[in-house]
C-alpha cells in the first residue's frame, strides 16, 4: 500500500522535505518541518515511501529514522534503534505492545522530491 | 611432599610440578582416590598420574615430619625416609563446627556436630546440615547429601517423618583430575553383600568401566569410570533400576549406546537436585522446551552440569524440536548462512532472502548478515546495500546513548597513549563538548556527540592520527595490558609489545559478538585477561593461552587452553580459535556460551583448533590473513567520501540545524542528559566521600 491512497480529502499542508534520491531504500532520514515536529521517513524496498512520527515512544529519543527497516509477515516495519521495539509503517501500531503508536503522516512524491501531509 | 592422594592432593601436587619442584604423593590407603575408585580403577589412574611425572606412594602413613639442616624430613609408616623444602596436608576436610563447639553440643571424633538420622543436634531446637553436619559420625562433603538432609529437616519442621540412612546417601561425583575424568556412583565399592562386578579394563587406551549389579545381575548397584566417564550421565540414574541391557555390552566400546528413553520416570536424572526424569518429562510436557527452561523450572542441571547431556537427549526423546531458525525470515542458524555465504559467494541481502529467505528482513538477520559479509570481507561496512543492513552503531559508526547521542571511542591499542595523543582526546572533547569517561578497555569515551557533529569530531582525530576503536561494533574491542617488563618488576614477557600487535593484527574484525582481550606479564594478573574471551599471561618461556571468558551478565573465567607457547605459535592459534568462532557460532553468542554449547566442550576446541583435527586450520588462517590484509579504518573511509558523509546530518531538510529535543545539564563539572521526566534524578551513592547532596 502506499501513502498516495491514503491521502485523506481534508485540506493538508504539503511539506516539501528532499530529493527523493536522498532516501537510500530500506533506509531513513529525519526531517524537522513547522511547529519543531521531527518524522521519520522511509523508502521500502518495493519503492513505496512512508512517513512516522521520529521520537521513540519508548526512550523519548528521536532517533525512530536510524532504525533498521524490514517487515514483519509482510507488513513494512522500522525497529527502534533504541530498546529494539517494532513499529508498523502503515499504522504506526507498536508490534511488540499493543498499547503504544506513533504518528503516521502522508507522504507523496512530486517531480522527485519527497513531500510529507500536515493537517 | 604432599599428604593426601584425593583429587585437592593430586591437583596441589601437579600445582607443585608446573613450579619445577618433584612432589611426592603419600596415601594412606592402597590407591589413590580411595572414596571414587576402586582397585582397577586406581591401578589405571596411577599410572596416568605418574606420566605426568608425579611420584605416587600408596599405602603408607606419614609418622614423624621433623626438621633437619633447614629442610624437613618425612618418616614413613614403611621406614622410607623422605626429604623436603615444603609439605603440603590433603588429608580430608575438617567441618567449620566452631559454633556447636561453643555452643555445646557434642562433635564428632573427626569433628562435625554431631546428628541423629532426623539430622537434629542433641539439643532438639537446633538441627545441622551439609558438611558441617555429622551423620552417625561422618561428615559428606558432597552437594546432594546436603540437599537430602535440608529435605529432611524441612519435612521435620513440617511434622513429617523423614529419614537420613547412611546407607542411601548418594556420593556419586564426576570430576576432571589432571585431565583425566573420573566417575564413581551408587555402590561403587561393591559392598552389597552378593553384589557381582562387571569390569571393562582397557590399559591401552587407558580407560577403565566398572559396573556394580545385583547377585542375580538384574539391578544396577554402582560403577566406577575411569578415563572415559561420557557415560555417567546415563548409567547413574539407572542406579537401583532393572538393567536395560548387557552390562558388558553397557560399558563396552562400541557396546550399546543408552539414551534418555533407557530410564525408568523414577529415576533422578540430576541427582545433585534430585530431579526425576519424570518431573523433567512433565516440565517439557508443561512447555519448557529448552534447557535453560528446563534448568528454570526444575532445577536440574544447576548444580555440577553433568545431567545437562540428558536433559537435551530428553528433549529429543519428548519430540521437542529446537528450532535453529534465526528470525522469521530465515530457518537457517547464523552459523548455516554463514556457511551460504562463504560458499555460495552471495555477496548482498536481497540475494541472500531471495535465494535462501523470505521477505525484507529485520532488526534480527540484517545486523547478522551485515556482520557475516563483513567478516568475510566485503568493503566498507557502508558500501552499496550493506549500508542497509547496518544497525545504528555500525550506521554511524558510534554508540547510541539514551538520549539519541552518541559516544566516541577512538583506539588506543593496548591502552598505551602518549602525552600528545591524550592532549588530542581533551581538546577534541573540550572543544565539541562532550562528556569524557575512562572505559574498562583502557580508553577514553566521549559521549554527548550529535550525529551532525561526528565527522568534524573524526576529522580532528584522524588528523592527530587515531582510527576507529570499533566499540560500536560485534567486533574487537580491546587488548588491554599490564606494563610487563616494561617497567614491572615481575614482569616476565613484553605484555604491552603483545596486546599491541594483537590489537592491531584483530582490529576491525567483525564477529557474532563483541570480542574482548588482555594481555598480563606474569601470573599476577593485572591485566585480568581471564575475564576475556582470549586472554594471554605471559610464563617464563612464553604465553599461556586461555579462552571462553567474560565478565557481564554471567560473568566466567577463561579457561587453559595451550600453555607455554612462543609468539608465532600463540597468534596462529589465537587466528584459528577466532576464525572457527567467526564461522560456527550463533548470533550474539559470546565465545563463552559457544565453548560450553559445543560437544566436547574445550578438549573438542583444542582439538579442532590446537590439533587441526579437521584439518581446517590451514583454511582458518588464510581466512585471518585475509583479514588482516585487507583492513581498512572505517572512519577514514566515511571522511574520504562525500556520500558516505552524507548521512551525518541532524534532518535531511535542515542539515545544520541540532535535534531540539536533545539538551544537556551540568553534573559535576561535565556535560550530562537531563534526566528523564517522571525519574528524579539522584546520585546514588550514600555515605561516600565526594558525592554532592
Ligand atoms: S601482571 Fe605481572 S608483569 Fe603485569 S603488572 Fe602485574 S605483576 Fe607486573
Amino acid at each position: 500500500m502506499t501513502a498516495e491512497m491514503l491521502e485523506p480529502a481534508v485540506d493538508l499542508q504539503w511539506e516539501t522535505v528532499c530529493p527523493l534520491d536522498r532516501l537510500q531504500p530500506e533506509r531513513g532520514v529525519a526531517a524537522l518541518l513547522p511547529d519543531g515536529v521531527q518524522v521519520a521517513i522511509f523508502r521500502t524496498h518495493d519503492g513505496a515511501v512512508h512517513a512516522v512520527g521520529n521520537v521513540d515512544p519508548f526512550s523519548g529519543a528521536a532517533v525512530l529514522s536510524r532504525g533498521i527497516v524490514g517487515d514483519r509477515a509482510g507488513v513494512p516495519t522500522v525497529a527502534s534503534p533504541v530498546y529494539k521495539q517494532v513499529f508498523s509503517l502503515v499504522t504506526g501500531r507498536c508490534l511488540d505492545d499493543a498499547d503504544v503508536t506513533i504518528p503516521v503522516f502522508p507522504a507523496r512524491v512530486t517531480d522527485g522530491w519527497l513531500q510529507v501531509g500536515l493537517p | 611432599m604432599v599428604v593426601g592422594g584425593g583429587l585437592l592432593g593430586l591437583e596441589a601436587a601437579r600445582a607443585l610440578r608446573l613450579l619445577g619442584l618433584s612432589p611426592q604423593v603419600v596415601e594412606i590407603a592402597p590407591r589413590l582416590m580411595p572414596v571414587q575408585v576402586d582397585e582397577g580403577g586406581g591401578a589405571l589412574l596411577r599410572r596416568l598420574v605418574e606420566s605426568e611425572e608425579l611420584a605416587v606412594r600408596c599405602g603408607v602413613s606419614v609418622q614423624e615430619i621433623v626438621e633437619d639442616r633447614g629442610r624437613l624430613l618425612a618418616k614413613l609408616s614403611d621406614g622410607v625416609e623422605l626429604d623436603a623444602d615444603v609439605v603440603v596436608f590433603s588429608a580430608g576436610i575438617r567441618p567449620a563446627d566452631g559454633l556447636a563447639r561453643t555452643a555445646g553440643l557434642p562433635v564428632g571424633e573427626r569433628g562435625g556436630v554431631l546428628v541423629d538420622d532426623r539430622c537434629r543436634t542433641s539439643d532438639e531446637r537446633v538441627w545441622a546440615v551439609g558438611e558441617v553436619a555429622a551423620l552417625e559420625g561422618r561428615t559428606y562433603g558432597l552437594v546432594a547429601p546436603g540437599y537430602a538432609m535440608a529435605e529432611v529437616v524441612a519435612d521435620r519442621l513440617l511434622g513429617g517423618d523423614a529419614r537420613m540412612t547412611p546407607a542411601e546417601i548418594d556420593m556419586s561425583t564426576q570430576l576432571k583430575m589432571l585431565g583425566v575424568d573420573v566417575a564413581s556412583f551408587g555402590d561403587a565399592q561393591a559392598v552389597t553383600p552378593g553384589a557381582l562386578e562387571v569390569v571393562v579394563n582397557d590399559p591401552v587406551a587407558g580407560t577403565y568401566a566398572k559396573l556394580v549389579v545385583s547377585d542375580d545381575a538384574g539391578t544396577l548397584l554402582g560403577g566406577v569410570l575411569v578415563g572415559d566417564a561420557s557415560k555417567y550421565a546415563v548409567l547413574r540414574p539407572l542406579v537401583g533400576a532393572a538393567l536395560p541391557a548387557d552390562p558388558v555390552a553397557m560399558i563396552a566400546p562400541g557396546g550399546v549406546e543408552l539414551g534418555a528413553d533407557a530410564l525408568p520416570d523414577s529415576a533422578q536424572v540430576c541427582s545433585c537436585n534430585a530431579v526425576t526424569k519424570g518431573a523433567i518429562r512433565a516440565a517439557i510436557a508443561d512447555g519448557a522446551h529448552t534447557v535453560p527452561a528446563i534448568k528454570g523450572c526444575t532445577r536440574a542441571g544447576t548444580s555440577c552440569g553433568s545431567c545437562v547431556p540428558m536433559l537435551k537427549n530428553l528433549l529429543v526423546q519428548e519430540g521437542v524440536e529446537v528450532s535453529k531458525a534465526l528470525c522469521e525470515h530465515f530457518s537457517q542458524s547464523r552459523a548455516e548462512l554463514f556457511e551460504i555465504v562463504a560458499g555460495a559467494g552471495v555477496r548482498t541481502f536481497t540475494e541472500l532472502v531471495g535465494r535462501y529467505g523470505r521477505g525484507r528482513g529485520c532488526d534480527i538477520c540484517k545486523p547478522a548478515v551485515a556482520s557475516i559479509l563483513a567478516s568475510l570481507g566485503s568493503g566498507h561496512v557502508h558500501d552499496g546495500e550493506q549500508a542497509t543492513l547496518q544497525d545504528t552503531n555500525d550506521h554511524f559508526l558510534a554508540n547510541l546513548q539514551r538520549n539519541g547521542t552518541y559516544s566516541v571511542v577512538p583506539r588506543i591499542p593496548g591502552g598505551e597513549i602518549t602525552p600528545e595523543g591524550l592532549i588530542t582526546v581533551g581538546e577534541v572533547a573540550r572543544d565539541f563538548g562532550l562528556y569524557t569517561k575512562i572505559t574498562g578497555g583502557q580508553r577514553i569515551d566521549m559521549f554527548g556527540a550529535r550525529v551532525e557533529q561526528l565527522p568534524a569530531i573524526w576529522r580532528r582525530l584522524v588528523d592527530a592520527g587515531f582510527e576507529s576503536g570499533h566499540a560500536y561494533g560485534k567486533a574487537l574491542r580491546t587488548v588491554k595490558s599490564c606494563v610487563g617488563t616494561t617497567w614491572c618488576r615481575y614482569g616476565q614477557q613484553d605484555s604491552v609489545g603483545l596486546a599491541i600487535a594483537l590489537e592491531l593484527r584483530y582490529r576491525g574484525l567483525r564477529a557474532p559478538h563483541k570480542i574482548k582481550s588482555a594481555v598480563s606479564g606474569c601470573a599476577r594478573e593485572c591485566a585480568e585477561a581471564r575475564s576475556k574471551d582470549f586472554g594471554v599471561i605471559a610464563t617464563e618461556t612464553g604465553w599461556n593461552l586461555y579462552v571462553g571468558g567474560n565478565g557481564g551478565f554471567t560473568p566466567r573465567h577463561a579457561e587453559l587452553l595451550a600453555s607455554d607457547l612462543d609468539t608465532d605459535t600463540l597468534v596462529r592459534v589465537i587466528d584459528r580459535f577466532l576464525m572457527f568462532y567467526i564461522r560456527t557460532a550463533d548470533r550474539l553468542q559470546r565465545t563463552a556460551p559457544w565453548v560450553e554449547a559445543m560437544d566436547g566442550g574445550l578438549d573438542h576446541l583444542r582439538a579442532v583448533i590446537v590439533d587441526d583435527s579437521l584439518g581446517i586450520c590451514a583454511d582458518l588462517e588464510a581466512a585471518m590473513e585475509a583479514h588482516v590484509a585487507g583492513y581498512a579504518d572505517e572512519w577514514r573511509g566515511v571522511l574520504d567520501d562525500p556520500e558516505k558523509l552524507e548521512r551525518f546530518v541532524s534532518f535531511v531538510n535542515a542539515p545544520g540545524t541540532p535535534d531540539p529535543t536533545i539538551e544537556f545539564v551540568s553534573e559535576r563539572g561535565q556535560p550530562v542528559p537531563v534526566p528523564r521526566s517522571g525519574e528524579p534524578h539522584q546520585p546514588v551513592a550514600i555515605g561516600m566521600p565526594g558525592v554532592r547532596a
